[in-house]
């Protein structure tokens, strides 16, 4: 084709190549949506203090803030899963301790994965979980119960205002390892 | 190629191959224009019996005709084809038969990607429309395909991900030919600030498309490994997060959207300065407005989202940032009731769907600004008040825009004039019904009544009735449209190179019909004939 002229082509090699690029950008945005939760703390991102350095902390005794534990099971896992206490008020700086308790209810073993997130959004980076059920799998197998521990410390940088916080679980099934389970057997 | 005696034999396709390997093999921008146009009617009218379907069902309150699976598959089929398979094809045919001619250029860029750009479109289509007749049934989760809704369906994803992804493949193709011409092909002297305002907009265009298409691409192949690779982009169980889906869809959604309007404000660029017998106000104002227009769709994506939730200052930005366009959208207005003002105006076809498109377009453009306002946006988000407004935007803006731009240069394409007669009486019995159909809606939304639902409260009835009505006779007056144009196609007055009184430009110095190769020899581009810069007015 006499209308491909070097000149054509060079246009048509860069934009393809700008194609391309785009499509990459769309994975792209997979890691940066991420850091944009981590940095502003949405999407039931906490925050992520490891216990040493948060135990040094002082402890703010002259305020009292009340978190509120909740739990939700998605439909499609048959277990039980709540909180042993509703509500605990607690002073900001210092370490605590709360169970949920999960029961599988089907007679096979079932993997689920639980995913948090803290309300109102403004404290989600004040709320740190140095040990929980949800940072890995847990396997219940057919008709057992077990208790599960988080424990948290709530930053004395938590904006004045916040009188009280939710911590809310949503507990999934995680079908691909339910699957690889159930084929070992 | 390289071979010079081959590439002059292939140039001139003196000994034109006739019937269907005519068509299969064409590489003529003319050729492959009228099948693009030919492929948008015929996906035209499938789309529209899929949503008469929903309005034959939304008739009467209570589950009547289909079933709820069914009635899920027509709205989200709808959207696709109409979008994906009616409206862009319909502008990159536009563009391919308008672009050369317009800026002096013997033929598309690139004519044999051109020749696949198109005939990837059949297969993609089949793929997509296959579906509906499979197990497991069409894609019923909305076009937008949202997780985790879509990922509960049938093994049909797969086939709708796959057409989507030759579609997108199609129209990055065709983005590409189209910058390749505009930038490298143009006749000396056609400077980028001579350019038809259609071409500025459709060069703008083309680079959105280049920009998001892929994007999607990306987006519908996350779900597609989500749904059958193991991958967990948009599955919460595996440390995904479904909103993240969100996000990537409306960063290609929001500039799809404006792909879809832009070229039509090319079109009503051209028709009002030449019924009207004045240069086109403003031009170089609108070529900026259209660039900034594009620059804004891609700071505005999270307003479709508002109610998943986000933070207080992310609402603003994005309310506000929205708001912005309707700045630049506003000069366009401007601009084109100041072309018609004092202006010698006439009222041939063309001219009644672009006015049409002035008037209908700004009350979409309205609605669309009340759904910009946070707190509004939370009571309106997913109601029928949603609906109406980008139907507005889209059948009574870039559809009437398609057929106006149809009736403008049907003539040069077949060297006839159409029916004047029916013509007019297609543009008023088809503004009259598309209100019926459409305004009534906005009152349905605002009263609460989702969109995608087969079944509505009673309370609903009475203008759920009433925008059925204007659906049927809106829609069976389109037949009127394809009968329009096959009988131009079969015969009717003679048209002159011309054809429009006040019609200036280089598509009207050459014959009408237009021959199969034009501008072999390019033409001189001078301030004469450059009708729309600035300096003339």
């Amino acid at each position: 084709m006499s209308n491909s002229t070097p000149s054509t082509l060079r246009t048509a090699g860069t934009l393809a190549a700008l194609a391309v690029a785009m499509f990459g950008f769309g994975y792209l945005l997979v890691p940066l949506y991420d850091k944009f939760c981590e940095i502003t703390g949405i999407g039931g991102r906490t925050g992520d203090a490891v216990a040493v350095e948060a135990l040094s902390g002082e402890i703010d005794t002259s305020r009292v803030v009340t978190v509120h534990f909740d739990a939700t099971v998605n439909s499609a896992l048959p277990w039980r899963f709540e909180p042993t206490q509703r509500m605990m008020d607690v002073h900001p700086g210092k370490l605590y301790e709360t169970k949920y308790v999960a029961y599988n209810l089907s007679n096979r073993p079932v993997i689920a994965q639980a995913v948090p997130s803290v309300a109102p959004g403004r404290a989600s980076l004040f709320f740190n979980k140095t040990e929980c059920f949800c940072f890995t799998e847990q396997l219940l197998g057919p008709g057992e119960s077990r208790d599960m521990p988080v424990r948290f410390i709530v930053d004395p940088n938590l904006p004045q205002g916040t009188s009280l916080v939710t911590l809310s679980y949503i507990i999934y099934k995680n079908d691909a390892a339910t699957a690889v389970l159930a084929a070992a057997d | 190629m390289a071979n010079a005696t081959t590439a002059h034999h292939d140039d001139h396709h003196d000994h034109h191959p006739t019937g269907l390997a005519r068509w299969l093999f064409s590489t003529n921008h003319k050729e492959l224009g009228t099948l693009y146009l030919i492929f948008s009617l015929a996906m035209f009218l499938v789309g529209g019996a899929m949503a008469l379907v929903i309005r034959a069902e939304l008739f009467a309150p209570g589950l009547q005709l289909v079933n709820p699976e069914f009635f899920n598959q027509m709205t989200t089929m709808h959207a696709l084809v109409m979008i994906f398979g009616a409206v862009m094809p319909a502008f990159v045919g536009l563009a391919n038969w308008m672009v050369p001619l317009m800026i002096g250029a013997p033929d598309m860029a690139l004519p044999r990607m051109n020749n696949w750009s198109f005939w990837i479109l059949p297969f993609a289509f089949t793929l997509l429309l296959s579906t509906l007749f499979m197990p497991s049934g069409g894609p019923s989760a909305g076009w937008t395909l949202y997780p985790p809704l879509s990922l509960q369906g049938g093994n049909s994803l797969a086939f709708v991900i796959l057409a989507i992804h030759l579609m997108g493949i199609s129209s990055i193709m065709g983005a590409i030919n189209i910058i390749a011409t505009i930038l490298n092909m143009r006749a000396p002297g056609m400077t980028l600030l001579r350019m038809p305002l259609f071409v500025w907009t459709w060069l703008i265009t083309a680079f959105l498309l280049i920009a998001v298409m892929p994007v999607l691409a990306g987006a519908v192949t996350m779900l597609l490994t989500d749904r059958f690779f193991g991958t967990s982009f948009f599955n919460a169980a595996g440390g995904g997060d479904p909103v993240l889906y969100q996000h990537i869809f409306w960063f290609f959604g929001h500039p799809e959207v404006y792909i879809l309007i832009l070229p039509a404000f090319g079109i009503v660029s051209e028709i009002i300065p030449t019924f009207a017998r004045k240069p086109l106000f403003g031009y170089t104002s609108m070529v900026y407005a259209t660039a900034s227009i594009a620059f804004l769709s891609f700071i505005v994506w999270a307003h479709h989202m508002f109610t998943v939730g986000m933070p207080l200052g992310a609402m603003l930005f994005f309310m506000y940032a929205t708001m912005v366009i309707a700045v630049p959208t506003g000069v366009k207005i401007f601009n084109w009731i100041a072309t018609m003002w004092r202006g010698s105006m006439t009222f041939e076809t063309p001219m009644l769907f672009a006015l049409g498109f002035v008037v209908l377009f700004t009350i979409g453009g309205l609605s669309g600004l009340m759904l910009a306002i946070v707190p509004a946006n939370f009571q309106y988000h997913d109601t029928y008040f949603v609906v109406a407004h980008f139907h507005y935007v889209l059948v009574t803006g870039a559809v009437y825009a398609i057929m106006a731009a149809v009736y403008y240069w049907l003539p040069k394409w077949t060297g006839h004039m159409y029916d004047e007669k029916l013509g007019k009486i297609h543009f008023w019995w088809s503004t009259i019904w598309v209100n019926v159909l459409f305004f009534p809606q906005h009152y349905l939304g605002l009263a609460g009544m989702p969109r995608r639902i087969p079944d509505y409260a009673v309370q609903f009835a009475e203008f759920n009735m009433i925008s059925s009505i204007g659906g049927f006779m809106y829609g069976f007056g389109q037949l009127l449209f394809a009968y329009i144009i096959w009988k131009c196609v079969r015969g009717g007055e003679k048209a002159t190179a011309q054809v429009w009184e006040g019609a200036r430009g280089l598509e009207w110095t050459v014959p009408s019909p237009a021959p199969l190769h034009t501008f072999d020899t390019p033409p001189l581009v001078d301030d004469k004939v450059a009708v729309h810069a600035d300096r003339l007015t």
